[in-house]
């Protein structure tokens, strides 16, 4: 069954609520190793998009996805603001036109969303950051859809690896941002920005199992 | 928590009403998006300088925008980068035809902000390029972190530029003469007591009673080392050394190449200080550091800048780049020469830094 724009709506205004509720818990993890702000920033951006929303509506998904990225970007702030609004607007970029997605779509979304916080952040994986949740993620799926699994199936080895990922952000020692300067005292935490992105994939997975 | 405020998210709006009320000879304020600039901006045919960070460093940045110093400045929440549009606002608000100079400090969000919002005015048509302060040595290493932290060189850089621009230095020449303040600058912090961030509500790190934090950055960063408090004579032979006596420092920034149209790495040096050196001393409050205290350190790093054969040639003694109501205080040394102390006593018009008009 084909991803449609009602489906990327009814993501983007879960996924509003999702980082709503776990404002708290991502802001006391960038306690320990940031500024303390991930998860009011997260959910500032967030309310943000569903102010946007009305707008695009009856558009294509990549311009839902464009627009949801120019809204991060103008209403977050920090680091987190780019980031995110960069993933959202290449992912964007990715499926211009489409009105209907198919897993392979969504790969290509998430591929280039991981290719453009890559270069907006001019960092690699297991630097402990947000691309150590979607680096595995979109390889577990590319894998998947690559030995048959359907949309489902390969979502659903991508939320694992990305929680994988996250959790393998513990021991690692923070290379960039605010984290970094402190050095070895950053092992031992979770990083925030690998947790929201965690968070967001297995959203998606937990809508296409509803929609079975 | 226990600050003169109304409610925590209205801090940043407020301030800026309050100035705009207070300076209206010197500067606007431009809200959604948010930014301060120049009354008589644009100036036609100068260069036009921004900059821009989080709130709760004041009176840097938006204090320092007037005749002078800053065509613009961006301040975010409150120790939180601005957005690319409020740069973008601003920087087309203020280009004078001559191109757009943004003097950003070296923190992931700033750069990616201010990245992208140069990416975006140049293809509205207008020049912008970057340079990037990275003065706080508490940082040694700039392999596995993001590097140097942007602090006290930062007020130093603005100032000077912000003069070149009024006697007619064009874009490329400004932009060097920014990135020869940078690498000629070195500081360093320290605090007595963490800040509170309005929309937080604690502290962003805690302190014993006793205990003083080496090193700390603008925003409550970890610095060197964490220890027992000692006197002022010997916080500030700390600071004072560890600035005179630091080695050559190498970085690779990201900057933007005109003749190639693209981001290109740039690696830069800072020569080390050496005996015989005229050098600008910057004694910063961290905010909540009472200015009686301020002379007690400026006059310890007099003594130990003449010990190493450091000649004072310039001064500046007070809270310029706070870290909200932290007490502790930060030094600044930078080399100076003939051009940098022309620029530096050229004639400045702003709330927060006044002389000469």
């Amino acid at each position: 069954m084909p991803i449609t724009t009602d489906d990327v709506i009814e993501f983007l205004h879960r996924a509003a609520d999702m980082l709503h509720e776990n404002k708290e818990y991502l802001t006391e993890l960038d306690s320990a190793i940031g500024d303390a702000d991930h998860g009011i920033n997260m959910d500032r951006g967030f309310q943000t998009i569903l102010k946007k929303l009305p707008t695009v509506e009856d558009k294509d998904a990549g311009t839902i996805l464009k627009t949801s990225g120019m809204a991060l970007v103008s209403s977050v702030g920090g680091a987190g603001g780019p980031l995110y609004g960069t993933a959202f607007m290449q992912a964007g970029m990715a499926v211009a036109g489409k009105y209907e997605l198919t897993a392979e779509d969504l790969l290509a979304a998430l591929d280039a969303a991981l290719k453009g916080v890559m270069m907006r952040g001019k960092s690699k994986p297991g630097e402990k950051t947000m691309i150590d949740a979607i680096d595995p993620a979109v390889t577990a799926m590319r894998e998947a859809l690559e030995k048959g699994a359907t949309t489902l199936q390969a979502l659903e080895q991508a939320t694992i690896a990305a929680e994988q990922g996250m959790k393998n952000t513990i021991p690692m020692i923070a290379m960039k941002g605010r984290a970094s300067y402190l050095g070895e005292r950053s092992i031992g935490h979770q990083d925030p920005g690998a947790t929201s992105s965690y968070l967001l994939i297995r959203l998606m997975t937990e809508m296409a199992r509803e929609k079975q | 928590m226990k600050k003169l405020i109304n409610k925590p998210e209205d801090v940043v709006r407020e301030e800026l009403e309050g100035m705009a009320l207070a300076f209206p000879d010197m500067i606007k304020v431009h809200f959604d998006p948010n930014f301060v600039y120049r009354a008589d901006a644009p100036v036609k045919g100068k260069v036009a300088v921004i900059s821009g960070g989080g709130s709760g460093h004041e009176p840097m940045h938006g204090g320092f925008v007037g005749v002078g110093m800053l065509d613009a400045a961006c301040p975010g929440q409150v120790f939180t980068s601005p957005t690319p549009d409020q740069m973008l606002e601003a920087t087309k608000m203020v280009d004078g035809g001559a191109g757009v100079l943004h003097i950003v400090k070296n923190y992931s969000g700033d750069i990616m902000n201010f990245e992208m919002a140069a990416d975006m005015a140049r293809s509205e048509g207008i020049r912008v390029l970057s340079v990037i302060i990275d003065d706080d040595v508490a940082v040694k290493d700039s392999l596995y972190t993001q590097g140097r932290r942007g602090v006290g060189t930062t007020v130093l850089a603005e100032k000077i530029c912000g003069a070149a621009a009024e006697k007619g230095y064009d874009l490329k020449k400004l932009a060097d003469l920014c990135r020869k303040v940078n690498i000629n600058g070195r500081s360093m912090g320290m605090a007595l007591t963490p800040c509170t961030v309005p929309m937080a509500g604690k502290p962003t790190f805690t302190l014993g009673e006793d205990e003083m934090e080496i090193g700390i950055g603008i925003h409550g960063e970890p610095g060197r080392e964490r220890m027992k408090l000692k006197t002022a004579d010997e916080i500030t032979e700390m600071l004072a050394l560890s600035i005179i006596e630091d080695p050559p420092y190498r970085r690779t920034m990201r900057e933007w190449d005109e003749a190639k149209e693209e981001w290109v790495d740039v690696t830069l040096e800072d020569p080390p200080f050496k005996a015989g050196d005229q050098v600008l001393a910057f004694v910063n409050s961290m905010g909540g550091t009472p200015v009686i205290e301020l002379p007690i350190v400026y006059r310890k790093l007099h003594q130990v800048c003449e010990k190493k054969g450091l000649k004072i040639v310039r001064n500046l003694i007070g809270p310029y780049i706070t870290s909200l109501e932290m007490q502790g205080c930060s030094i600044t040394l930078l080399k100076m020469d003939d051009e940098l102390i022309k620029l530096w006593d050229a004639p400045v018009k702003t709330p927060g830094l006044r002389w000469g008009m």
